[in-house]
């Protein structure tokens, strides 16, 4: 048997009866969340003209936002993935409330590039069907490589997210059906659940599936900011033609996903009371994680400005500075300052990973990378290399409107999905005491601390 | 054979579900099924499960992934030949990004088609071989049998001392 159920009882709470504190905040959220679609639906009726983005910057605010939300998403699935891969006991109360931000961020981001079209509605250029006069797409363009990636990722993580939670909604079904077999839960749940009975031969068969989807998600994960990356580096534009920008937008990706998933878990653990679930172990790991992808991060940033000066290509050289000492040093440098000496100041020392401290370098994080890549977008685009077309950029309320309103979406969406699912996978975290129990039973030792 | 029924026994202990499975399988019944609220290995290795073959299926489903990547892109390139970019007309390199996507793709449907048909999901009408305990810490085993085998089963199963032993239609 599994050990104390008290433990479980927070999770079930939200997905029990309805929650005040949940309705107000998916309604706030929702409100936050209508912002894009008002702005957007704006832009439609008027036409892109209402945004910033003119000559020569023709990228702004929608394709920084859509690298920042990919980013993010290989929070989850990509971190998930590689522990459960590794087997990290740790692993079981985090992968569930990862999984979801990937979703929902890849969801987002995924929405980026439609509103960057203008006119959306001839999105269906770019998926592998023929035009009236059949004509194909070109394969040969990242554009078209992003959306089969971003495509098989989104499909691929939405299963992911989807495998380990069969089990779960059996249990909710469950237990609703003791409840009141006739009331609309357990009616839901009893659909969802897809009839999963737990005999022998599914678990041996999920956990198979569960390991395979693991392993073949990692590469996916990977080769999708490797291709958003490519958007940049295919071109000849200075400082984007950089055979280093597959593996520094990877590395980029994951670092915000870890933030992100720093603050989410915060969050859940204070709104959800699940200290004991999310516990301060989950965090000094992570938040070592979190500390080795800031080096990395910053070795990568390094490595890429440091080949650009020592090789003074004049073009490059006139981006390069304006990004150290002109028009976007101020932001450059409080890129610096919130991703690599705020991160290595404070997660060095195992005080420093404390729960809250972590959330709050988790911001300045988030902050720092929106920053990166909206000076990798714009400080390239505003001097091209023939000067004649230098320009500036700034954004309009609606590519403001989009971005706030961006947040808001994954809140809501989030929010949503915690009065869906457990958030904290029941199954996985019974297992692992199982297991524990049994060391403790064959070992005869004291229990020690779960974690 | 034909079956006349089934029994189905819970268990509060993982050791006396194993020793019932044993027993059974011993006394050389086919249809012995095992419910547990997580996966556990020790039960597995009872019934006799050898590695599951829904890696058979993410195999598959990649390799068809790889060529259809391939197949599509030089198809549709062939199909109306127009060079982009001064770039050949077959151009590996860029295919090879469509066919590693699509590997992934094919892949991971494949997994979740293999793993729903082999564990029979979805089954979304009721069934009597069950109990809600099951997914909340209680272990199940369910045999089948003729009426004169079912005694012997039901022998064994007691052995074990079973919070609740009961007698279930054979499904399926």
């Amino acid at each position: 048997m599994t050990g104390d159920r008290s433990r479980e009882e927070p999770l079930f709470r939200p997905l029990t009866a309805w929650r005040p504190k949940l309705i107000l905040g998916s309604l706030f959220t929702g409100a936050v969340a209508a912002l894009l679609f008002y702005s957007w639906g704006y832009q439609i009726r008027n036409d892109i003209g209402v945004a910033g983005i003119n000559r020569p910057v023709f990228w702004g605010f929608y394709i920084t936002n859509f690298v920042f939300w990919i980013g993010i998403s290989h929070a989850g699935t990509l971190i998930s993935a590689i522990l459960r891969v590794t087997s990290a006991e740790w692993r079981r109360p985090v992968t569930r409330c990862a999984e979801a931000i990937t979703v929902f961020a890849l969801l987002i981001g995924g929405l980026f590039p439609l509103i960057h079209l203008g006119r959306p509605w001839l999105f269906w250029f770019m998926i592998p069907l023929p035009n009236h006069r059949g004509l194909w797409p070109n394969f040969r363009s990242p554009l078209v490589w992003d959306i089969t990636a971003i495509g098989t990722y989104l499909i691929g993580s939405i299963l992911y997210l989807l495998l380990p939670l069969l089990p779960d909604l059996a249990i909710l079904r469950d237990r609703h059906t003791a409840d009141n077999p006739d009331s609309a839960r357990a009616r839901i749940y009893r659909f969802i659940a897809l009839g999963w009975r737990g005999t022998a031969q599914q678990w041996h068969s999920l956990e198979s599936g569960i390991r395979a989807l693991a392993v073949i998600i990692i590469p996916v994960a990977v080769s999708v900011h490797t291709i958003v990356s490519w958007d940049f580096s295919m071109t000849l534009q200075p400082m984007w033609h950089s055979t280093i920008f597959g593996p520094y937008f990877v590395v980029g990706a994951i670092y915000s996903g870890i933030a992100v998933l720093m603050v989410t878990m915060y969050l859940l653990r204070r709104g959800m009371g699940l200290e004991s679930y999310l516990n301060d172990k989950v965090f000094n790991n992570l938040g070592l994680l979190f500390l080795a992808f800031t080096l990395i991060w910053g070795y990568f940033t390094f490595a890429e400005h440091l080949t650009v000066w020592y090789g003074n290509e004049p073009s490059e050289m006139a981006v390069f500075t304006e990004r150290i000492s002109g028009k976007y040093a101020r932001i450059f440098w409080a890129m610096v300052l919130l991703n690599v000496a705020v991160p290595v100041l404070v997660l060095s020392f195992p005080r420093g990973r404390k729960p809250w401290l972590t959330a709050i370098v988790g911001v300045g994080v988030l902050i720092g990378m929106w920053i990166e890549r909206f000076i990798i977008v714009v400080g390239t685009l505003s001097l091209p290399r023939l000067d004649f077309t230098v320009g500036s950029y700034q954004p309009t309320w609606v590519e403001l409107g989009i971005l706030v309103g961006s947040f808001g979406c994954f809140a809501l969406l989030y929010l949503v999905f915690v009065q869906i699912a457990p958030i904290v996978s029941i199954w996985e975290v019974r297992e692992g005491d199982h297991h524990l129990n049994q060391v403790h039973s064959a070992t005869e030792h004291p229990v020690l601390e779960t974690t | 054979m034909e079956n006349a029924g089934g029994l189905l026994a819970s268990y509060e202990y993982l050791d006396s579900t194993v020793d019932a499975i044993k027993g059974l399988k011993k006394a050389g019944f086919e249809t012995v099924r095992a419910y547990t609220p997580y996966p556990e290995h020790h039960i597995e290795d009872a019934l006799g499960y050898d590695q599951s073959p829904v890696r058979v299926w993410t195999l598959v489903g990649g390799l068809t992934g790889t060529a259809t990547g391939f197949a599509l892109t030089i198809w549709t390139s062939m199909d109306w030949p127009l060079v982009v970019g001064g770039k050949p007309m077959v151009s590996i390199p860029a295919y090879i990004i469509i066919a590693f996507e699509l590997t992934i793709l094919f892949g991971a449907l494949a997994t979740i088609i293999g793993l729903f048909v082999l564990s029979r999901l979805p089954s979304i009408k009721p069934t009597v071989v069950y109990d809600p305990e099951f997914s909340s810490g209680r272990y199940g085993v369910y045999v089948e049998g003729s009426h004169q085998r079912l005694e012997e089963a039901r022998r064994i199963m007691n052995e074990q001392e079973p919070i609740e032993l009961r007698e279930g239609e054979a499904d399926d």
